[in-house]
């Protein structure tokens, strides 16, 4: 099961912060700074599994996180998560903000915090994974933008046929 | 009041701020406008308010003033108005808030709505947050849901249902019927939670389990789905890298680890997939690693064919070779699980392992030291060590007391001579001295004082290490207490292992009294310095008196640990000097105690020799031996196993008490408190079960239950005679109380009881009440035999007295055959 997954930069500052086991807001804000702590230190040549802080769980959680340009993206799992799994896993997110956003970056990301959040939920729902296949996970995306924009502006532009 | 701006201007603004307390004076004004727009009750701009909060709730700021306004927006008809509420609702709300219970009845509806994307964000909120209340109240609609032929909500149904299960365990068994379609979806999506849906059923509930596996036939669908994916072609859809979905790949062969453990059918229904994946599988990409990893990691634990299990083994040793660290880190977490099970297997990969000690990275390095330890024995010890020794030297800090402590237990398990054990000793203490655990110490003074014959090696080597450099406190205490030990050996230069070098007396006290003046000792290291120069005063012949000067200097030491010392050794220079030289005396070899260090189960490490020699100090003394070969040759007999009798110990004058409280501190853990007096004989141990039988006294039959006493011997007014008592416990222990008593007009004095019995008995004589059996009958010596008779053989015994008596030394042999058939049967 994974326990949370944190999106940061590389001055610590959140970009997305989803827990899927209830912490108390102070408890979280601490687990996001020491998490990033635990991450900064580590060399770009080392393996990209550490194990949890004491705040998280401790050895009891591995952090899994890659490193991509400004951004650290760290999913905190439990040994029922495959670790080579969750790094192929968080690929696919990435890159499914990549379709989503067209070549996405920090600032699309800080700007758009609900999308990302709702792209986040199609991928993993409640600790575990949901969808793995990027296409599906866009159209899904892409349906559910239309039907918002749909609300938005319910007066449909009739075009002219003649 | 002017519209609330959008999220975005709110983020802008945010950023433009450039230190903390404007930021925090920005998120408040904000606050404050959004709070007011709440109280205004608009539905128009709820939305966006909620989103601004969030994102300040993201910031870390408080944001529980929204919790009622997501609830309203979850109520609302609009779909982005139920989007950003359910989101809030998961972020803000949880199951301590009585709040969230009001989401129930709008789940409710919102699980039979008619646009799906409404439907699965009900589902989403329910299977993240909802409580066993709101679970058990909505079990019903999820399993309808998970019965639908939309594949979108049939995916999230799954889930949902996977936290129903956990919050409400009992709600299991409503969704066993909707499982048996799930596996024949095309959907991968689908196909994928119904996956983590079945494993969850199996892990939680054993009966589940054993249904799935016959019932069901679980593991042949399973297998066939896997198969599919592995043969079918390119699927754009769902490659990865190139590979057919690798994430259903990997999820399908976790379940099967979980239906295959521990029974033989379904392990043997997956032996031919398992093969097939593990070569077939492309392993230049990630993705193809992770699959591997999961096959090995399921063949390791299920009932796999032998073959199979090497197989996983060399794919895990090929891992170990791979460039890519993460894969590196992950063979090296799978061999230190399998290592116990399949060691052999793993033995041959330990060239590899051992290279892994030189990675760059610290979680790496770890992981291979762990596994290479558990990898030690017999066979590989030298090179091992040599490898551990120089990752000792090399590694970081944290690493080193685990190191040190690792080596020092297997040097204790496998070192194939004591030299060898001494030297790797002496290069831990000295490489990496100050991270050497404090309980170490005792236990390499014990392991020394057994090695007799290296204690001129010994104390020289460790008198050359604290030579240069006397900053690491366990290196030093240990080579103090040598130095204070065995100087004289070190001043008389006898080493025969090398070279020994020319030190005189001062010399060494030279170095002692470095140890003490130096600001980086602490306050033990200084103890025992004080205590080797006091012992040294008793070996060393020209420098007495500088010890005495040393020893009253520190009469006034601020330390009160020292402080006492040096008075008490002080009291032993003026007014018991006749005693000194018997208190300083050599320590005996002590009595192996078992190491409670940091392993665990004691493992034979894949040998199949016997383990090399162990430590265990044999009883020194050479006076109990000829006592007992005398019994033989009198006795004539070689069936009669000879008994050492314990000697009673002469206890030195009251007034050295308190200095055996000293001397008592030196000896370490578990030895025994004997005053080193040269009469004392140490105690040999004995096999625990006799004492075990006689733990205390209650446990015995009371000379009322009748066992008769006998008279065992009566010659020359000398009585003696034999009461018996069984214990309930452990029927095979006899203890026999002798009382000796003497008729004639002039006392007997010491008198020494000494017994002998058959080979298949065991015995153990217990100190006497004492040495002088009185005149007239008017008292008498008591002594306790403890006999044990495991094969229940007719008792018989030979005795021996001897004792002074009218001036001349008597000595007497018997045998007693009379003993009751109650006594031994």
């Amino acid at each position: 099961m994974i326990q949370a997954i944190l999106v940061f930069n590389n001055h610590g500052k959140p970009r997305l912060v989803r827990f899927y086991q209830r912490f108390p807001e102070e408890i979280q804000q601490q687990i996001v700074r020491e998490t990033f702590h635990l991450v900064l230190k580590r060399d770009d040549n080392i393996c990209n599994f550490l194990e949890g802080g004491s705040l998280i769980g401790g050895s009891d959680y591995k952090l899994i996180y890659r490193h991509y340009a400004t951004l650290y993206f760290v999913f905190c799992v439990d040994s029922s998560e495959s670790e080579l799994g969750i790094l192929d896993l968080i690929q696919v997110f990435v890159e499914t903000l990549d379709k989503c956003f067209e070549n996405v970056c920090e600032l699309d990301l800080i700007f758009h915090m609900d999308k990302v959040h709702y792209i986040l939920q199609e991928v993993v729902m409640g600790g575990m994974v949901l969808e793995t296949n990027m296409n599906e996970i866009v159209a899904q995306m892409e349906a559910q933008s239309r039907l918002e924009k749909s609300e938005n502006f319910p007066v449909t532009l009739h075009l002219s046929t003649r | 009041m002017p519209a609330p701006i959008r999220l975005r201007e709110l983020i802008r603004t945010i950023r433009t701020a450039r230190t903390q307390a404007e930021e925090r004076e920005m998120i408040q004004k904000e606050c404050a406008a959004i709070r007011s727009s709440f109280r205004e009750e608009d539905n128009t701009y709820r939305c966006r308010n909620v989103a601004k909060l969030l994102y300040m709730h993201m910031l870390g700021y408080p944001a529980h003033f929204g919790q009622l306004e997501c609830l309203k927006l979850i109520a609302s008809q609009k779909f982005t108005d139920k989007r950003i509420g359910y989101l809030g609702a998961m972020l803000l709300l949880d199951e301590r808030q009585d709040v969230h219970l009001l989401m129930t009845n709008c789940i409710k509806n919102d699980l039979n709505h008619s646009t799906q994307f409404v439907q699965g964000l009900a589902l989403c909120t329910l299977g993240c947050m909802g409580s066993s209340e709101m679970c058990r109240d909505l079990a019903g609609e999820v399993e309808k849901l998970l019965k639908t032929s939309n594949s979108y909500l049939r995916k999230k149904a799954a889930l949902c249902a996977v936290h129903v299960i956990r919050k409400v365990p009992e709600l299991m068994e409503m969704f066993l019927p909707a499982t048996k379609n799930l596996l024949n979806e095309k959907n991968h999506g689908v196909l994928h939670t119904s996956v983590v849906l079945l494993t969850e059923m199996c892990e939680r509930s054993p009966d589940m389990l054993a249904h799935f596996r016959k019932n069901e036939k679980l593991v042949p669908q399973l297998v066939r789905i896997l198969k599919n994916l592995i043969m079918s072609g390119y699927s754009p859809e769902h490659d990865v890298s190139g590979i057919s979905d690798p994430f259903l790949q990997v999820r399908i062969l976790r379940l099967l680890r979980i239906l295959g453990r521990n029974d033989d059918d379904s392990s043997e229904a997956m032996n031919d997939i398992l093969a097939q994946v593990a070569t077939n599988t492309e392993t230049s990409k990630n993705v193809g690693n992770a699959i591997l990893y999961e096959t090995v990691l399921t063949i390791m634990d299920i009932k796999s064919e032998s073959g199979l299990r090497v197989l996983a083994i060399n794919i895990l040793g090929r891992f170990l070779l791979n460039n890519d660290k993460n894969i590196r880190y992950v063979a090296l977490t799978s061999l230190l699980k399998t290592v116990q099970t399949d060691h052999n297997a793993v033995q041959r990969h330990r060239s590899t392992i051992v290279d892994c000690l030189k990675d760059l990275d610290v979680s790496i390095k770890r992981r291979a030291m762990e596994l290479s330890f558990a990898l030690v024995n017999g066979n590989n010890i030298r090179g091992m060590m040599k490898e551990l020794l120089y990752f000792l030297d090399s590694c970081e800090p944290e690493f080193k007391a685990d190191c040190a402590s690792g080596i020092f237990l297997a040097a204790e398990k496998y070192a194939p001579s004591k030299r060898w054990h001494i030297d790797t000793i002496m290069r831990v203490l000295t490489t990496a001295g100050s991270y050497v655990r404090d309980d170490a110490v005792p236990n390499l003074i014990q392991l020394i004082t057994n090695s007799v014959e290296m204690h001129a090696y010994t104390v020289q080597r460790l008198y050359k290490a604290i030579l240069g450099d006397y900053s690491q406190q366990p290196l030093v205490q240990v080579a103090a207490w040598c130095i204070g030990e065995y100087g004289d050996l070190l001043v008389s230069g006898q080493c025969e292992e090398e070279e020994p070098i020319q030190v005189t007396e001062d010399e060494v006290l030279d170095i002692l009294e470095s140890v003490l003046i130096s600001n980086m000792s602490t306050s033990v290291t200084r103890g025992y310095a004080l205590t080797a120069i006091m012992k040294l005063s008793t070996r060393f012949t020209c420098t007495v008196n500088r010890i005495k000067k040393v020893v009253s200097i520190y009469g006034s030491s601020i330390d009160v640990e020292l402080q006492q010392r040096a008075v008490e050794y002080n009291a032993l220079f003026k007014k018991y000097d006749h005693m000194r030289s018997a208190l300083l005396e050599r320590m005996p070899v002590m009595e192996k105690v078992t190491t409670n260090g940091p392993t665990e189960i004691v493992q034979t490490n894949g040998e199949t020799e016997p383990a090399p020699l162990e430590t265990k100090p044999p009883p020194s003394g050479p006076q109990p031996t000829s006592q007992a070969n005398d019994l033989l040759d009198l006795l004539g007999g070689n069936d009669i196993t000879p008994v050492i009798p314990t000697a009673p110990t002469s206890k030195p004058a009251s007034a050295g008490g308190e200095l055996l409280d000293l001397l008592g501190d030196i000896t370490l853990t578990g030895a025994p408190t004997a005053a080193p007096t040269p009469a004392s004989v140490p105690q040999i141990s004995q096999p625990s079960f006799l004492l075990d039988g006689l733990s205390s006294q209650p446990l015995f039959n009371d000379i009322t239950t009748g066992i008769p006493s006998i008279t065992a011997y009566s010659k020359n007014g000398l009585k003696i005679e034999f009461t018996f008592e069984r214990s309930n416990t452990n029927p095979s222990v006899t203890v026999i109380t002798i009382q000796a008593s003497n008729s004639t007009e002039l006392d007997m004095t010491d008198f020494v009881f000494q017994a002998a019995v058959p080979k298949t008995f065991q015995l153990q004589l217990l100190s006497p009440s004492s040495s002088i059996v009185p005149a007239f009958n008017t008292g008498t010596i008591t002594q306790v035999i403890k006999v044990l008779n495991p094969q229940k053989q007719q008792l018989r015994m030979r005795i021996k007295l001897t004792y002074n008596h009218k001036g001349s030394a008597m000595q007497d042999l018997a045998e007693v055959n009379n003993f009751p058939p109650q006594s031994w049967q």
